[in-house]
């Protein structure tokens, strides 16, 4: 895996979009993207340098570390050219990230997940709702200022039970 | 009288104008508690007749937030969690968690130390592998099947038992190498296994690719193309029973995996059926690097099989109680494990497909994420696209071939 290579060829398709390479620990071939250029970026990384299949999209919570907050990483795979690349993209609390499902629709599911566990918005998914946890969930539980131990867990549980009772036994209701 | 066959075409749906129920649609909840679903998946379908119109899996009903365990964890105490992601293969997990945090520390693995490895995890693979063939069958009527594959399992169960103490989430691999080393009466258990594999895997075989139930059942059902399952982020044996030849352990290898002599099974169709002969012939070939890994552990024999790096590996414990250093650094690594800051991705061939660690730290002892890439969530992706359209009976061929588990789709 010619990590220079890599870079060269994603920089190539990526053409005058605004980018910047970054140096990972891992050596693993990786650029710095905003959220406008993003979702151009990604077309042009499949269609023209040949990444053909989303490895993995999740988020990071730098909470109290930096501002934007979040950082959204896309990790691309290329099966022709041996190599994988990472997009990081800075993203703050209120923007939205422009979705991938267009390009792949196997991206819907991580994209869900991301919703789900941080409440990053992707613009353009069509069905983003919760992927993990109960959809009457109110809160995205991999966010830094969401406590370890839950917030109220067997809230919803309870809520359910008792329109369920409702329903079943009105004779039960007060 | 005539009889009718049912020849299917991928993607046609046989609608049957005659069905009584045709023309309405019906809401059908299958699970969570289904036993055909493999774990608590519910996948909430409309159905015409018996045609599925619209199929919409829910996961999530087994999410215990692992990841969020992993950062009030700690990076060490994590590494019980990871088997219970697929418990089905727990030391294939553990080895993908350990590369991804040695990637992070820049920490060589020994030699013995990476082919321990790699023959816990082809052994892991064999046993997850059995799952699939063994579940699947019953789930299409094949019940000796399900004994046959659970008996070879039991006896994987008892090797490991031997190894590690406990039949299931052995948590064996350590950061650096493994626990502890394979002796010589596991070894020999080993053997005995491994040569009796090929024979049985034979005879499963003939059981089930002539059988015209199975072959009916699986062939033409769940097409999958070669970008379909690029697209859908599809990895492993669905991948390549697609006719994709990526295998991570070939293109992209890791512990070793250079040094062993096997072949890629890859699919012609993309089918059901393609997908068991992909799984079966994987099964063959974790024989063939096993045995060749045990060849090798014979070589090796004395060799360290765990790193000596005081900062991320625990001191053996004689020499805890003995010195006063080795103390310090047991208690440093247990309280306060540290990795050095930055971002790391780890994928391996998992029997799923790729399973990935993706880790950050900030060079705290407090993990920042850990986010676990797991093919199974993706497999279950994959069954709306395949399974619209047609027959409601095919959806059980679909889930079983498809192999996830829901440790590790919701995880």
């Amino acid at each position: 895996m010619g990590n220079a290579q890599t870079l060269e060829r994603a920089r190539a398709a990526l053409g005058t979009l605004e980018h910047s390479v970054r140096d990972e620990r891992d050596g693993l071939a990786t650029l710095a993207l905003s959220t406008a250029t993003l979702g151009q970026a990604l077309e042009a990384l499949k269609t023209r340098a040949g990444f053909e299949t989303p490895t993995l999209i999740t988020a990071i919570d730098w909470l109290g570390t930096r501002e934007p907050r979040f950082d959204v990483v896309h990790q691309l795979l290329s099966l022709a050219h041996n190599d994988r690349l990472r997009l990081v993209t800075p993203v703050a609390e209120d923007q939205r990230v422009p979705t991938a499902t267009h390009l792949w629709p196997g991206a819907a599911y991580m994209e869900r997940e991301c919703y789900d566990m941080f409440g990053l918005v992707f613009e353009g998914h069509a069905g983003l709702k919760r992927l993990l946890m109960p959809e009457e969930y109110g809160w995205h539980p991999l966010r830094k200022d969401f406590p370890h131990q839950g917030i109220e867990p067997d809230r919803i549980y309870r809520e359910w039970d008792r329109k369920r009772r409702a329903e079943w036994h009105p004779e039960e209701a007060r | 009288m005539t009889t009718q066959t049912f020849e299917y075409q991928p993607g046609s749906a046989l609608h049957d104008q005659d069905d009584p129920l045709h023309g309405e649609l019906m809401q059908l909840e299958m699970g969570p508690q289904h036993p055909a679903t493999h774990g608590v998946l519910r996948l909430s379908m409309k159905l015409d007749g018996e045609t599925m119109r619209g199929v919409e899996p829910v996961v999530g009903y087994l999410h215990r937030g692992k990841e969020k365990t992993c950062e009030s964890l700690g990076w060490a105490k994590f590494f019980p969690h990871t088997d219970r992601l697929d418990y089905v293969q727990p030391l294939m997990n553990n080895v993908g968690y350990a590369l991804a945090l040695e990637k992070l520390a820049g920490l060589a693995v020994p030699e013995r130390g990476e082919i321990i490895r790699v023959l816990l995890m082809e052994v892991s693979r064999i046993a997850a592998h059995l799952i699939y063939l063994g579940t699947t069958a019953i789930d299409l009527g094949a019940v000796s099947m399900f004994f046959a594959t659970f008996k070879e399992r039991e006896n994987i169960y008892t090797i490991l038992d031997a190894y590690t103490g406990h039949r299931m989430n052995n948590t064996y691999v350590r950061i650096g190498g493994v626990f502890a080393d394979v002796d010589e009466k596991v070894e020999d258990l080993l053997r005995e296994f491994l040569a009796r594999m090929p024979a049985e895997i034979d005879s499963w075989e003939s059981m089930l690719s002539g059988n015209r139930i199975w072959y009916d059942r699986n062939r033409n059902v769940g097409v999958l193309t070669k970008e379909q399952a690029l697209g859908l982020a599809l990895t492993g044996p669905n991948l390549r029973g697609a006719g994709v030849e990526h295998d991570l352990r070939k293109v992209q290898p890791y512990s070793g995996y250079e040094r062993y002599d096997f072949d890629i099974p890859v699919g012609t169709i993309g089918d059901c059926y393609d997908r068991y002969l992909v799984r079966v012939e994987e099964m063959r070939q974790s024989v063939r690097i096993a045995t060749q890994a045990l060849a090798l552990l014979k070589e090796t024999r004395g060799g360290e099989f765990l790193a000596e790096d005081r900062r991320y590996v625990l001191p053996p414990k004689d020499k805890v109680h003995t010195s006063m250093e080795e103390l310090i650094f047991q208690f440093k690594i247990v309280t306060d494990l540290r990795l050095p800051a930055g971002q790391c991705y780890h994928g391996i061939e998992s029997s799923k497909g790729e399973l990935g660690f993706f880790v950050v730290s900030d060079g705290t002892s407090k993990p920042v994420r850990c986010h676990i890439r797991s093919p199974g969530l993706m497999n279950v992706q994959a069954i709306p696209p395949l399974a619209e359209g047609r027959l409601f009976s095919d959806m059980v061929a679909l889930i079983g071939s498809l192999d996830f588990v829901m440790g590790e789709v919701d995880r």
